[in-house]
C-alpha cells in the first residue's frame, strides 16, 4: 500500500508538472482532443490558400471590376461608386478642379458620424482638436504632422480635403481603405466644424444664443 | 486456512477500494480540470513574426481598436491590418528600426506578413463580430485586456458554454455603444455601485439595442 501511495503521488506530481495549470502561457497551438469536423475545407479571409498561384485566399478584384454596393443617394439621385461624380472624386465631373463645398448635405447626423470617425482615424496624429498635436507628435515619435487650423488648410476647398483623406498627401497616406465615401465626407464636414470653432466670432451666433453669452 | 491466505490479505478489499477510489478520483479530477478549453486554449500565445505590442499601441498611444481592425463593425470577420496601415505611422516613426524590417518589406512588395491566428472557433460554428460590437458587447468580454498585452494570448475559453453564459443573460454585459473599444470601462469605479448600475442600465440597453437572448442551436450552428 505504501508503494502504491508513493507511485500514485509521483504520477500526480508528474502530470501536474508536465501539464501545468489552466491559463498558463504556452507557445504550442491548442490540442484538439476530438478533431471531429472542427477544421473543414473552407475558404477563410486572410488565410494562405494553395489553390491560387499567389497563395492568397482573398483575391484582389480584377481591374475594371465594379463593386455591387447599393448606390448612394445624393440630392435625390442615385450615384454608383464607379461613376465620375463629385461625391466619389471630390472633383467637378469631367474636370480636374475640386468642388468647393461638401458633396453631402450637412446634417447633425453627418457631423456626429464625422466626429466619431475623426477621433478614431485622424486623432492619433492630428489630435482630437486637429492641431497636429496627437499622441505620436507629443511623444516626439513623429516629426511632421500638419496643423489642420493652418490658414492654408482652412482655405483649401472641401473637394481637396476629401482628396487628401482619400489618397493622402506628402507623408500622410490615404484612408480610402478604412473610410467609406460617406464617412470621408463626414470627416471633412467635422474638420470644417473644428476649424470654425477657432475662427468663429460671436457675430456668427443666432441672436438668442448670443444674448445668453456673458 | 491461514497458510493459503496470509493475514494481510484481510485488508486487501479495503486497499483495493481505497486504491480504486484514489485512481478514479484522480482521473476524474484530471479530466475535469484538463479536458476543457479553459485549459487547452486559454494562454495560447504563439510567436508572431513581428514583435507588435498592443500594450504600446492601444494602451500607451491610446489608439482605437478600429483604426487597425476597421472591419469589426461591418463584417463577421475582424481583419488584421495590412502592412500599409502600419506604414501610416512607421514611414516616420522608427523608420529604420530592424524590428520593423518585415513590415517595410511587406508594404513594399505587397506580400502579407504571416501573422499567426490565435482565436478561431470551429468551422461548424457561425460567429459574427458586427452583431456583437454593434449591440454593445465589448472586445474585452471575449478577448480580455488586449490593451495590456505585450503579445496577444487567448484569454477566454470561447467554448460553447462561454458563449451561452452570455447569450442567456446579455443584460449583465451590454454597455454603451461608445465604450465598446474602451476595454477598461466600468459603469463606476466602485464595484458595488458598478454592479448596481449595470443591473439597471443593462435592461435599458437590451431594450434600446433590441437584444434578444439567442440560445437556439441554429443561431450558431447554421
Ligand atoms: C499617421 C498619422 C496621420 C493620420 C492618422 C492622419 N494624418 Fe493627416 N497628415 C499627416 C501628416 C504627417 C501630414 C503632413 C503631410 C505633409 O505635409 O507631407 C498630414 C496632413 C494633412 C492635411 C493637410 C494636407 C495638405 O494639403 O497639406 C489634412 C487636411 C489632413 N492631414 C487631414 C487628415 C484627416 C482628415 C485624417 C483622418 C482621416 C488624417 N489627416 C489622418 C499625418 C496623419
Ligand atoms: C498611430 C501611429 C502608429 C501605427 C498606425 C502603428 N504604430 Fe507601431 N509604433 C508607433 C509608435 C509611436 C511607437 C513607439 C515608438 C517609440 O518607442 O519611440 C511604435 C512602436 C512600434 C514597435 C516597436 C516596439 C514597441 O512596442 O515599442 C513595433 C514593432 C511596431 N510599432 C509595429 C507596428 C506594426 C506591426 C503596426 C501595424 C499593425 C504599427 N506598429 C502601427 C506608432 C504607430
Ligand atoms: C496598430 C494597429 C492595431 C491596433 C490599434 C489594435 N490591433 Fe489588434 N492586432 C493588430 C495586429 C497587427 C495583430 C496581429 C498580430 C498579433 O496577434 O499580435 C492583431 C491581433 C489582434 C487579436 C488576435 C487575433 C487572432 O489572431 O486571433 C485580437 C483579439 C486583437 N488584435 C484585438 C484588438 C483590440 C481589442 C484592440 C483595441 C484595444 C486592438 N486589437 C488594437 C493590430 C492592431
Ligand atoms: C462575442 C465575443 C467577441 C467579441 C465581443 C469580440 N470578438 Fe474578436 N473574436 C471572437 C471570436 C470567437 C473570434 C474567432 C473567430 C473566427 O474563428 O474567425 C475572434 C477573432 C478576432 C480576430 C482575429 C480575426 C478573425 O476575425 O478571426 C480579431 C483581430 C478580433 N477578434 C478583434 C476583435 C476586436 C477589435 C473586437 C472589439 C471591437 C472584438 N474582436 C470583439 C470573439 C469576439
Ligand atoms: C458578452 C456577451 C456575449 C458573448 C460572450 C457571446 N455573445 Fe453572441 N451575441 C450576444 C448579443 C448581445 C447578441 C445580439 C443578439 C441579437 O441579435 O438580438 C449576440 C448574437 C449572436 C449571434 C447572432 C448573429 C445573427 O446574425 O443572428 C451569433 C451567431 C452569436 N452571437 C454567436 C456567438 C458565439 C459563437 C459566441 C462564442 C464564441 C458568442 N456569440 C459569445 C452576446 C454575446
Ligand atoms: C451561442 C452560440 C451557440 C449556440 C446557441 C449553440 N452552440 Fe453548440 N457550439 C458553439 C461553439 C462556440 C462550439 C465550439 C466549442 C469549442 O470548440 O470548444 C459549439 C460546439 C458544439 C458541438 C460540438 C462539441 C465538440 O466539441 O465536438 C455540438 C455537438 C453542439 N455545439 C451542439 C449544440 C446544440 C445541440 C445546440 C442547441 C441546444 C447548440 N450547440 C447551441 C456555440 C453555440
Amino acid at each position: 500500500m505504501r508503494y502504491f501511495i508513493l507511485i500514485f503521488a509521483v504520477l500526480v506530481l508528474i502530470v501536474i508538472g508536465v501539464a501545468g495549470k489552466r491559463g498558463d502561457i504556452t507557445r504550442n497551438s491548442p490540442i484538439q482532443i476530438f478533431p471531429d469536423m472542427k477544421r473543414q475545407l473552407k475558404l477563410r479571409p486572410q488565410t494562405p490558400n494553395g489553390f491560387f498561384a499567389n497563395g492568397l485566399s482573398s483575391q484582389l478584384p480584377q481591374p475594371g471590376t465594379i463593386s455591387q454596393e447599393k448606390p448612394m443617394l445624393v440630392g435625390g439621385k442615385e450615384v454608383y461608386s464607379f461613376e465620375d461624380a463629385p461625391v466619389n472624386t471630390g472633383r467637378v465631373t469631367g474636370a480636374t478642379n475640386f468642388i468647393e463645398l461638401n458633396a453631402l448635405p450637412i446634417t447633425e447626423k453627418l457631423l456626429a458620424r464625422g466626429h466619431r470617425q475623426f477621433n478614431i482615424y485622424c486623432a492619433p496624429c492630428h489630435g482630437q482638436t486637429g492641431e497636429g498635436t496627437g499622441i505620436t507628435k507629443k511623444i516626439g515619435a513623429m516629426a511632421i504632422v500638419a496643423n489642420l487650423h493652418d490658414k492654408r488648410i482652412v482655405q483649401l476647398t472641401d473637394g481637396e480635403l476629401f482628396n487628401t483623406v482619400s489618397h493622402g498627401k506628402g507623408v500622410m497616406q490615404g484612408y480610402a481603405a478604412q473610410l467609406t465615401v460617406g464617412d470621408r465626407w463626414a470627416v471633412v464636414a467635422y474638420l470644417r466644424a473644428l476649424q470654425l470653432s477657432r475662427l468663429g466670432t460671436a457675430d456668427d451666433l443666432a441672436p438668442e444664443t448670443r444674448a445668453k453669452l456673458k | 486456512m491461514s497458510a493459503i491466505f496470509p493475514k494481510w490479505t484481510n485488508k486487501l478489499p479495503l486497499m483495493v477500494a481505497i486504491g480504486g477510489l484514489l485512481t478514479a478520483g484522480a482521473v476524474t479530477a484530471g479530466v475535469w480540470y484538463y479536458f476543457t478549453p479553459k485549459y487547452f486554449r486559454v494562454g495560447y500565445q504563439p510567436i508572431q513574426p513581428v514583435a507588435f505590442s498592443h500594450a504600446t499601441h492601444s494602451g500607451q498611444l491610446g489608439m482605437d481598436c478600429r483604426y487597425c481592425h476597421n472591419m469589426v463593425e461591418k463584417s463577421w470577420f475582424s481583419n488584421i491590418p495590412s502592412a500599409s496601415t502600419c506604414m501610416n505611422c512607421h514611414n516616420q516613426v522608427l523608420k529604420d528600426d530592424p524590428r520593423l524590417a518585415l513590415v517595410r518589406e511587406s508594404a513594399a512588395s505587397g506580400k502579407p506578413i504571416p501573422w499567426v491566428q490565435i482565436h478561431r472557433v470551429p468551422d461548424f460554428v457561425y460567429f459574427n463580430h458586427a452583431v456583437h460590437v454593434n449591440r454593445g458587447i465589448s472586445c474585452v468580454e471575449c478577448h480580455g485586456r488586449i490593451d495590456q498585452m505585450e503579445e496577444v494570448y487567448h484569454a477566454k475559453p470561447l467554448s460553447m458554454s462561454f458563449c451561452l453564459d452570455c447569450h442567456n443573460n446579455p443584460a449583465a454585459k451590454v454597455r454603451p455603444a461608445d465604450k465598446i473599444t474602451d476595454l477598461g470601462w466600468t459603469p463606476s469605479p466602485d464595484p458595488a455601485i458598478a454592479a448596481q448600475k449595470q443591473a439597471q442600465d443593462g435592461k435599458k440597453f437590451v431594450h434600446d439595442f433590441r437584444v434578444e437572448s439567442l440560445n437556439n442551436c441554429s443561431a450558431c450552428h447554421r
